[in-house]
């Protein structure tokens, strides 16, 4: 998609009827431009709207009001609607434009985890031998070479992680959708998948959108952080992180980065006071 | 091995005593044979007459071998069908739950009244007793797709087809083991039932027994029939845990 702009909500509105509450707003006409290759954290307390944004953005679903832009204007990117219009076309390179990585792994249990990670390609319609080959490449990337013919069921749930994170990147997006993906694991793993991702990021140079609803992994994965009030979700806060591109666990105890914390929570705050 | 043992070991040991117990109490009560045939007399039944016990025992077992077949496959196609949308559950699941209310007996001489007498009619009433489990179970299955893997399937244009090949219909798997596993025990009931009023098996060789007043023989065709439920339901619980032998633990135990 070239520089410029990932992709862009303008006054994006998006409501749903529940049994239990009737009408819920969960998104309030939210504005957010994010830049191609930029790592954004989305920051918001739980069930707040954030997935549902992301859902937005990942052309899974249409805001009531409001336009999404982007990754379905940008030359030669298809959205995920109208994906298979475009399939021929795309089966070639086995590219898609977008990626997500759910709060789980999400695996399918009966596939072996080169399978599962191939599973993208395979929906692309590209042949099996190139499948294997890709989806082999970016696993060896995740540093699971040596499990590729172990089932889900087998592997811990860091490990179930690294190739949901593969599945994702196998495509090779311009757009990572992050939900929530390392919640579930101890914090050890969660750090090290930390770490993981941005490095992956830094090579791959495409833009990540990482909805999460921890201070801390939100100040030391992105470049920006977008804090989200609670439901009907509202943009608190936009903020530039001031912190070197080298993230490292001794950034953690560094007094700018304790800074960061101050800051991002003081939004949290206000933005948990509104509504 | 040991484990198996200690698994294996109690129920036998409770089968042999209670024989055992049986074949005592008969012998010191001197019940009628006509009553309760002795379990040595129903052993000599079973082994002396194997000659007819046999042979009725194949064509019970092919009718009911069909019956499941037909109704896994019809059973799938059906709850495929039922899942495509909620309109189409609402309109015809009711009548899918007739199948489960239909009493069999009533039923199977219509069944013979439609298909003649012979094994037609016995794979029918096999059929109809053991199809709701598979659609029940099948669609259960199908509808409780994780919404995630929906929405990954969308999001690389999977079409219908793939999504139900790739993604449904092996997510289905386990409950459709399930439902199949219910549905042999009640087969067999079907294919036995159905042969008293359509003719052939293990059916008819209960009802000549009767009428002979040869207890032990019915008790002897009963323990035919009660194996074959068996053989059947081990076989399923077989096949679960070869096709599923990669699913983690949590999610075979549905």
């Amino acid at each position: 998609m070239g520089r410029g702009v990932a992709f862009a909500l303008e006054g994006v509105h998006r409501s749903f009827r529940s049994e239990a509450e009737g009408e819920v707003v969960a998104l309030a006409g939210i504005d957010l431009a994010v830049a191609a290759g930029a790592f954004v954290a989305l920051l918001g307390p739980s069930g707040c709207g954030k997935s549902t944004l992301l859902r937005l953005v990942a052309g899974l679903d249409r805001p009531e009001r409001g336009v999404v832009r982007g990754i379905e204007r940008g030359p030669g990117g298809a959205s995920a609607t109208r994906a298979r219009s475009e399939g021929a076309a795309r089966a070639e390179s086995g590219t898609a434009p977008v990626a997500m990585v759910f709060q789980d792994a999400h695996l399918l249990p009966w596939r072996d985890v080169l399978a599962n990670a191939a599973l993208p390609l395979e929906l692309l319609g590209l042949p099996a031998a190139e499948r294997r080959r890709l989806a082999e490449e970016t696993l060896v990337q995740v540093g699971l070479a040596d499990a590729l013919r172990r089932h889900p069921g087998e592997l811990s749930g860091g490990m179930r992680m690294r190739v949901s994170l593969a599945r994702a990147l196998v495509t090779r997006p311009r757009l990572l959708l992050l939900d929530e993906p390392f919640a579930a694991l101890d914090e050890l793993t969660r750090m090290a998948l930390d770490d993981e991702l941005r490095r992956l990021w830094r090579a791959a140079g495409i833009t990540v959108l990482f909805v999460t609803h921890s201070i801390a992994e939100a100040a030391y994965l992105a470049e920006r952080v977008v804090v989200l009030s609670r439901r009907p979700a509202r943009v608190v806060l936009d903020h530039a992180l001031a912190l070197p591109a080298e993230r490292t666990a001794a950034l953690r105890a560094e007094p700018g980065f304790a800074r960061e914390l101050g800051v991002l929570h003081e939004a949290l705050r206000r933005g948990a006071a509104l509504a | 091995m040991k484990r198996a043992l200690t698994r294996i070991a109690p129920p036998v040991v409770t089968f042999v005593v209670g024989v055992l117990l049986a074949e005592w109490l008969i012998r010191a009560l001197d019940v009628s044979p006509l009553i309760l045939p002795r379990p040595s007399a129903v052993w000599a039944a079973a082994t002396g007459e194997a000659a007819s016990l046999l042979p009725a025992l194949g064509a019970t077992a092919q009718a009911v071998l069909i019956g499941l077949a037909l109704s896994s496959t019809l059973g799938v196609a059906a709850a495929v069908a039922l899942a495509a949308s909620p309109w189409i559950q609402r309109a015809f699941y009711p009548y899918a739950i007739f199948f489960q209310i239909v009493p069999i007996v009533a039923i199977a001489p219509l069944l013979v009244i439609w298909f003649g007498y012979g094994p037609r009619a016995v794979v029918a009433a096999a059929l109809v007793v053991s199809i709701f489990p598979v659609i029940a179970n099948t669609l259960a299955g199908l509808l409780s797709v994780d919404p995630a893997l929906r929405d990954l399937f969308r999001l690389y244009g999977a079409s219908g087809f793939a999504t139900l090949w790739k993604l449904r219909l092996p997510w289905a798997l386990p409950y459709l083991l399930t439902g199949l596993r219910i549905a042999a025990g009640l087969a067999v009931i079907g294919a036995i039932v159905g042969e008293f009023v359509g003719g052939g098996g293990l059916g008819v060789l209960v009802l000549g027994a009767m009428r002979q007043q040869r207890t032990d023989l019915v008790f002897a065709a009963v323990a035919y029939a009660s194996l074959l439920g068996l053989a059947l339901f081990a076989a399923v619980g077989l096949a679960s845990r070869i096709a599923l032998r990669h699913w983690h633990a949590s999610e075979t135990e549905r």
